[in-house]
């Protein structure tokens, strides 16, 4: 029973990781209809630039942490404004293949900037464990925890709240008309990329104690994270969350409980099996073919 | 310029329209023909590979550029074929044989997969058949008693009637080179008839189709399932060309490879698949090239432009140091899908077409012609 619950939040806290880079997933495609295959590239690059500023100038944690937000929140706005505008409005398929292209890039820039080892970030996380009877939660996890359950909330009120979040929802259902009511439809996307990359640095920066930071670790956890985005349903805050953790969870159970090899393709069945019941994923809104 | 005058169908769906292309096409068979006898045999196996990445873009733009579904999962068909056929010829199985049995197998895995993609679109189909190619691949690795798992698997010689054909002579060169003309003859007639029509037509809309009495479901099964066999039988070639096989070798980023090949080339052609291959394949001896000629070539340009000779050493050791920087290749890769993308969506034979018709309309032509419609009103999600 005690390794049921000591796996079940370890897959929670994993599965937090892999939502945290969803919710990136699924903030640019709400907004704008996108999928960004580059977003745990830019989450690697938020990664590199957090430990650059914490690990090689020696910042301050948390001063380290907010300017690389910062800086990749630009660097957001600077890929989108390069790479993604040109092309809105085209076939969803160019742009998937834009955005590949751009997680190429980064990656082997990155490896060729800052080599390709490992590197680790000192966090104030970094050691230490809860203990609660005889479980054992680290800090570092239960950090990625919280800063998930916070970073959803804040997010899915600023989708159903604000005006600049209702502006972003109707221009990815229907860019021309939003237009027409005036919203600024170009600064809008450019803001999402900046609000996404922003997230994917925040969650960068807390895998690195977990993971360790290298150049290819954009692409093994954003090919996690997105089938957790698929089975939350594309589009939907929470559903990219819940996604996320029901892969971590699967993911743990299967690797502690079924023999090996299990581990890694578990969550790619239970996806296919999602999909095939539920093509629109878990909570996604399905919608009727329109001639 | 040329005027066709089409007077009925069959004029309408001849594989050579006029003269022209028979001659065409006919120098280039005779280029190909004496290429292994010419070209150094390290070219020649270059060549190769274009035959082989060609045969697995014409399946890919069966399925994503004639069906509109989008596969990033074609690694795995190719894997199915090349364990196939270094499965079979431990049992001394004639290499024809396997080499149907490849396609075959692959083909019916194809259509496995056809169906549970019926009912998706867009985004979550690319992820539906990303996943399928990670099972397969564990599969691969675990399946210990049939493929040897992360070991790989030796693949013999091949011979056919009797002979041997070693990968790296000319006589596999022209087998490939057979398979690829042949696939490509098979898809063009395909093509033509109604089954590609129904592709054809399922790509434009799928609701105008349906409503036209066009069985979506059963033709994209059907697309599914020519698209994979293809990808086999380039498979069993494949694992022949390198000679080893294991997991490790079929992995998205081959995946994305074979995208990049009908991306590259241009999605609306067959022509696209084989430039598409050419470019990628060739775009290895380029980048060996520049490592090794690119400095000397640039600190020549700044001697000439008066720099003194320390300062033309010290440029020549800076960009030997970035040409032979780790994973330039990837970066190249990156910059080239980006900018394809960006600036020539149609893709290589998109731009020889634009090339031709300034040619041929000189000087007429105008730039709106190949201008893309953006369509900002569609929602992908209503569709």
């Amino acid at each position: 029973m005690l390794d049921f619950v000591q796996q079940l939040v370890s897959g929670i806290a994993l599965g937090c990781v892999y939502g945290l880079i969803a919710l990136g997933f699924v903030l640019v495609y709400k907004a704008t209809e996108v999928v960004n295959f580059a977003q745990g590239d830019l989450m690697m690059l938020g990664g590199f630039f957090a430990f650059t500023f914490i690990g090689m100038l020696g910042l301050n944690y948390w001063l380290g942490f907010a300017g690389a937000v910062a800086a990749m929140a630009l660097f957001g706005m600077l890929a989108e404004r390069v790479v993604v505008r040109p092309i809105l409005g085209y076939p969803q398929f160019s742009i998937i293949m834009a955005t590949i292209g751009l997680g190429y890039f980064l990656r082997s820039v990155v490896g060729m900037i800052w080599g390709t080892d490992d590197f680790k970030i000192d966090t104030p996380f970094s050691d230490g464990v809860l203990r609660i009877g005889s479980l054992v939660l680290a800090y570092d996890k239960l950090s990625v925890i919280a800063a998930t359950i916070i970073l959803c909330a804040l997010l899915y009120l600023f989708f159903n709240r604000t005006t600049l979040g209702t502006a972003m929802r109707a221009s990815s259902e229907n860019m021309l008309a939003a237009y027409y009511m005036g919203i600024p439809v170009k600064r809008v996307v450019s803001i999402v990329w900046a609000i996404s990359a922003a997230v994917a640095t925040a969650a960068g920066v807390l895998l690195a104690p977990i993971t360790f930071i290298h150049s290819n670790v954009g692409l093994v956890l954003g090919l996690k994270a997105f089938p957790a985005a698929v089975l939350g349903g594309f589009g939907s805050i929470p559903g990219a969350v819940v996604g996320g953790v029901l892969i971590g969870v699967i993911e743990s159970m299967a690797g502690f409980y079924l023999p090996q090899g299990w581990k890694d393709v578990a969550p790619y069945i239970v996806l296919l099996v999602v999909l095939l019941l539920k093509p629109e994923g878990l909570f996604g809104i399905h919608t009727r073919k329109k001639v | 310029m040329r005027f066709l005058f089409k007077t009925d169908y069959e004029d309408d769906i001849r594989l050579f329209p006029h003269s022209g292309y028979v001659v065409s096409y006919g120098i280039l068979l005779a280029f190909l023909v004496i290429a292994p006898f010419v070209l150094s045999s390290y070219l020649v196996s270059q060549l190769v590979f274009v035959c082989i990445y060609a045969t697995v873009g014409v399946g890919l733009m069966i399925l994503t550029g004639f069906t509109g579904q989008a596969s990033l999962g074609h690694a795995a068909f190719l894997a199915i074929g090349a364990y196939t056929a270094a499965y079979l010829q431990q049992y001394n199985v004639p290499f024809p044989v396997y080499f149907l049995a490849g396609g075959l197998l692959t083909g019916v895995v194809g259509a496995l997969v056809g169906f549970p993609a019926l009912r998706l679109t867009g985004i979550y189909l690319v992820i539906a058949t990303i996943s399928f190619a990670f099972i397969v691949e564990e599969v691969l690795a675990r399946w210990e008693s049939v493929t040897h798992g992360n070991e790989g698997m030796r693949v013999k010689t091949l011979s056919l009637f009797g002979q041997a054909v070693p990968q790296n002579g000319s006589a596999f060169y022209f087998l490939c080179l057979g398979v690829l003309i042949l696939t490509i003859v098979g898809t063009l007639n395909l093509l033509r008839s109604p089954t590609g029509r129904a592709f054809v037509a399922i790509r434009d809309s799928e609701t105008a189709a349906r409503s036209m009495g066009v069985n979506v479901s059963l033709y994209k099964v059907k697309s599914f399932a020519i698209s994979a066999a293809i990808t086999g039988l380039a498979g069993v070639l494949f694992a022949h060309k390198l000679s080893f096989i294991s997991p490790e070798m079929f992995t998205l980023q081959l995946s994305i490879e074979f995208i990049i090949v009908i991306l590259i080339g241009g999605t609306f052609s067959l022509h696209g698949a084989v430039l598409g291959a050419i470019f990628l394949v060739m775009i290895d001896p380029f980048l060996t090239y520049l490592k090794d000629d690119l400095p000397g070539i640039i600190a020549g340009i700044f001697a000439t432009f008066g720099a003194d000779s320390v300062t033309a050493s010290k440029i020549h050791s800076n960009v030997a140091a970035i040409a032979s920087a780790n994973g330039l290749k990837g970066a190249i890769y990156g910059v080239i899908i980006v900018l394809f993308v960006l600036f020539e969506p149609l893709g290589l034979y998109g731009r020889w077409l634009k090339i031709k018709l300034f040619f041929q309309l000189f000087p007429l032509c105008k730039r709106a012609t190949f201008k893309r419609q953006k369509i900002y009103v569609k929602s992908e999600r209503n569709r």
